[in-house]
């Protein structure tokens, strides 16, 4: 009796150390989390032996105050927008990360200065680039739109339109199609006269538009034949593109790029595990083999020039990725200062305008 | 049942009542009872202690959560205690500047910062960045902090902020009650009603009472002949036609949800069949989901069976000799119908009606997917503000409100029709 009572706590013991190893992280579903998982989980569990456990969100920034509040956090890693995570680090609702214990570029660089400008923040690494694009259907469209003004000209380009249902990135585009400058974008938007402009541009379309809400949807979208048009995040339709050979364009005219950022929230059951899956995650060669599955340009510098082709063997990544030079004509950087601040208060004008 | 009157039995000059063992009957019964009470009370004290740790306790804390928010003051506490050293619409001195300073560095460094700027944002949009900016500065700042402050940004003389900063530092406030019902304050703290581009909550709340009460009504109109045919139907025939009923009620209803989506897309099952018909035309297709068609279509049909339900339980009992013998006293069958039969289902129609406009009330999810912009009910705003701005003292405020309509609605029922005449079964 003694001898299976020792046995069973021995296991029990075990049973827990396993259990213990592993950490949680919470992302955007769909397309980009494959990437992920192939990028960074899988390698990450072979080299460590920690088990990385997939959860997701629609927007993965949001389930973290309520977490932290009700003190029952139970992700290690998020993975967020620039703007979010500022505001949940300035709310003290994530675990600061040292940008010092990330690795450094093969060639030796510190990380402080292989990141991209700005991709190094008190409590978040950025993984990634992504861009808000729009794209159609070629079947429909084989002249295709090539501005953003075409998405909001409804007579030239008739059908139904899909777009994120929130202000951000929309509001932008809005402004752009109305002949606004994207350097100019932002002084615009300070405005409430430029707000109202870009609702005013908004209108053109309220009619014929389904919101998203999911970065999965709009390539669903697209390929049901709901909308002719839809605004999305550039890696899924080249997801949808490529992997599954779908006819759809993307017109990189008036894009809207910004960082994705890992964070910790406070609180994480596993901060240890954690802090080692963004210090993998985030070196030269994963961030390099991610832009494998998607094309998301990688948030290094080192990372660049190791980006080759897509995982089909044949497929070069350059053109696709947002940061590409034919692709940045007319692009804007999303400003998470403008965000952070306004969020609240644009979000709501927009659910109004939306209910009106 | 013996009554027994024991003063009676005094004035007959006898003595109590009592029991074999000689205590007074009245005393013994009493004694009985209450032991009977306790026993019942402590069946039922499981049940009590759910209800109040699931019910009671988190209605409470939402209810307090509408009016108290301790954002501004449990983290500005010297500027805080200025305010209410000093009169109201006092001019800021440079105590006040320099509680203010000492304050932000001390939150900067707590890094509660953004919950300060937030919520001073909820009153006073395009403030926030004001002091998250202000926290990464301040601990350069030196004296004269007024100078010092207005240097970074002039809005910190604004006296609106000042007024508005006085509000918030106390805890408990009315504000988000008033922002639920599209009021605000304006600089000189009078209530006025807001902007007309940001008004929503009142005309939501009404979209919803209006189309909760539509659902309710198409539920009755195609319930009640269901109901009556399982209800006169031999019980052999009517069960089977209730496994019908019952089916899609067992279901989940995501996934009840998003078959009605795969049915009413433009290129859905509906649409084509319309296509190949030829009764529309491949270019105008029409739009059944995605606005307030989705809406009404998907929840009338979740809703159905707690309409069907209590309307069968109080029609089965109904003996069809009444209409009959209505008949053959001359009765048309509508009059027969309308004094007989329907009388006699009221209860089922109350019970009915009430429990899905109730439900109806409070749904999100089926016009979260189906309703687009035009079918969204106030709760999918309380979920947004809950979920996605996390302003939860405005969903506390706002989901207060809809408690309140629910309960004066239950209360009119009362009063009108009488909760004695619900039966649901």
């Amino acid at each position: 009796m003694k001898k299976i009572l020792t046995l069973s706590t021995a296991l029990t013991a075990v049973g827990f150390a396993a259990a213990a190893q592993e950490v949680t992280v919470m992302s955007w579903g769909g397309s980009y989390t494959v990437s992920q998982v192939e990028a960074y989980h899988k390698p990450f569990t072979a080299q460590t032996g920690i088990k990385v456990v997939s959860v997701d969100a629609d927007n993965p920034a949001t389930p973290i105050k309520a977490m932290v509040e009700a003190g029952n956090v139970t992700i290690d890693v998020a993975d967020v927008e620039y703007a979010d995570a500022i505001r949940l680090c300035d709310e003290g609702l994530l675990e600061e990360i040292d940008p010092s214990i990330l690795p450094p570029a093969p060639d030796g660089t510190p990380a402080t200065e292989d990141f991209l400008p700005g991709a190094l923040t008190d409590c978040a690494v950025a993984s990634i680039v992504f861009s808000t694009v729009f794209a159609y259907d070629t079947t429909k469209f084989p002249e295709g739109p090539t501005t953003m003004a075409d998405f909001f000209d409804i007579e030239k380009f008739p059908g139904k339109r899909g777009m994120r249902k929130g202000a951000k990135a929309n509001l932008e585009m809005a402004l752009m199609a109305d002949g606004v400058p994207a350097d100019e974008v932002y002084a615009v938007l300070e405005t409430d006269e430029g707000v109202s402009r870009a609702f005013v541009m908004l209108d053109k379309i309220k009619g014929s538009t389904i919101w998203w809400e999911a970065g999965a949807q709009p390539p669903q979208l697209l390929a049901d034949g709901e909308v002719s048009m839809t605004t999305a995040y550039n890696g899924r339709i080249f997801a949808a593109q490529v992997a599954e050979s779908k006819p759809f364009a993307i017109v990189w005219d008036g894009q809207v790029y910004e960082y994705d950022l890992f964070v910790i929230p406070k609180g994480a059951p596993n901060l240890d595990n954690a802090l080692e899956f963004v210090k993998f995650s985030t070196d030269t060669q994963r961030l390099a083999d991610q832009a494998k599955w998607i094309s998301y340009g990688p948030g290094r510098k080192s990372s660049g020039a190791l980006v080759g082709l897509y995982q089909d063997g044949k497929t070069e990544m350059g053109p696709h990725m947002p940061t590409s030079a034919e692709n940045l004509t007319n692009a804007l950087a999303s400003s998470y200062e403008f965000w952070v601040d306004r969020d609240s208060e644009l979000n709501e004008r927009f659910n109004a305008w939306l209910a009106q | 049942m013996v009554a027994i009157d024991t003063s009676g039995g005094e004035a007959l000059g006898g003595g109590l009542l009592t029991t074999a063992d000689g205590k007074p009957l009245k005393q013994a019964l009493a004694h009985a009872q209450a032991r009977a009470r306790r026993k019942a009370l402590l069946l039922v004290v499981p049940l009590l202690a759910f209800i109040v740790i699931t019910f009671v306790v988190p209605i409470g804390q939402l209810l307090f959560r509408s009016v108290y928010n301790d954002g501004f003051s449990a983290n500005m506490p010297q500027v805080s205690a200025w305010f209410q050293e000093t009169e109201a619409g006092a001019e800021p001195d440079e105590a006040a500047y320099a509680a203010l300073v000492a304050d932000i560095v001390a939150s900067a460094e707590a890094r509660t910062i953004g919950v300060v700027g937030t919520r001073v944002n909820y009153e006073i949009s395009g403030t926030r960045s004001l002091f998250t900016s202000a926290g990464r500065n301040a601990k350069d700042l030196q004296p004269p902090y007024r100078e010092a402050l207005l240097e970074l940004n002039a809005k910190w003389a604004d006296p609106q902020l000042w007024g508005v900063m006085r509000s918030v530092s106390s805890a408990y406030s009315a504000n988000f009650y008033l922002a639920a019902m599209d009021l605000a304050r304006d600089a000189n703290g009078d209530i006025v009603r807001a902007p007309e581009d940001r008004r929503i909550y009142g005309m939501l709340f009404l979209r919803t009472l209006w189309l909760s009460a539509l659902i309710t009504g198409l539920c009755l109109i195609l319930a009640y002949p269901v109901a009556h045919l399982l209800a006169v139907l031999p019980l052999a025939r009517s069960n089977l036609l209730m496994i019908l009923v019952l089916l899609p009620f067992w279901t989940s209803l995501l996934v009840r949800t998003t078959s009605w989506m795969v049915m009413l897309q433009e290129q859905g099952v509906i649409n084509n069949a319309l296509v190949a018909l030829g009764l529309v035309g491949n270019e105008s297709r029409i739009q059944m989901m995605y606005n307030q068609a989705g809406t009404i279509i998907a929840m009338t049909h979740i809703l159905l069976p707690f309409m069907i339900l209590p309307l069968y339980s109080v029609m089965r009992p109904i003996n069809p000799s009444y209409v009959r013998a209505a008949r053959s006293l001359g009765a048309t069958s509508w009059t027969a119908f309308r004094r007989v039969y329907l009388p006699q289902t009221l209860p089922g129609i109350g019970a009915g009606a009430l429990l899905v406009f109730i439900l109806a009330v409070g749904y999100y999810i089926t016009p979260a997917l189906v309703g687009g912009a035009s079918g969204q009910l106030i709760s999918n705003l309380i979920a947004y503000h809950m979920q996605d701005s996390l302003n939860w003292s405005l969903a506390a405020a706002l989901a207060a409100l809809l408690l309140a309509g629910v309960l004066i609605l239950y209360w009119l029922y009362d009063r009108l029709i009488g909760i004695d005449n619900l039966k649901l079964g």
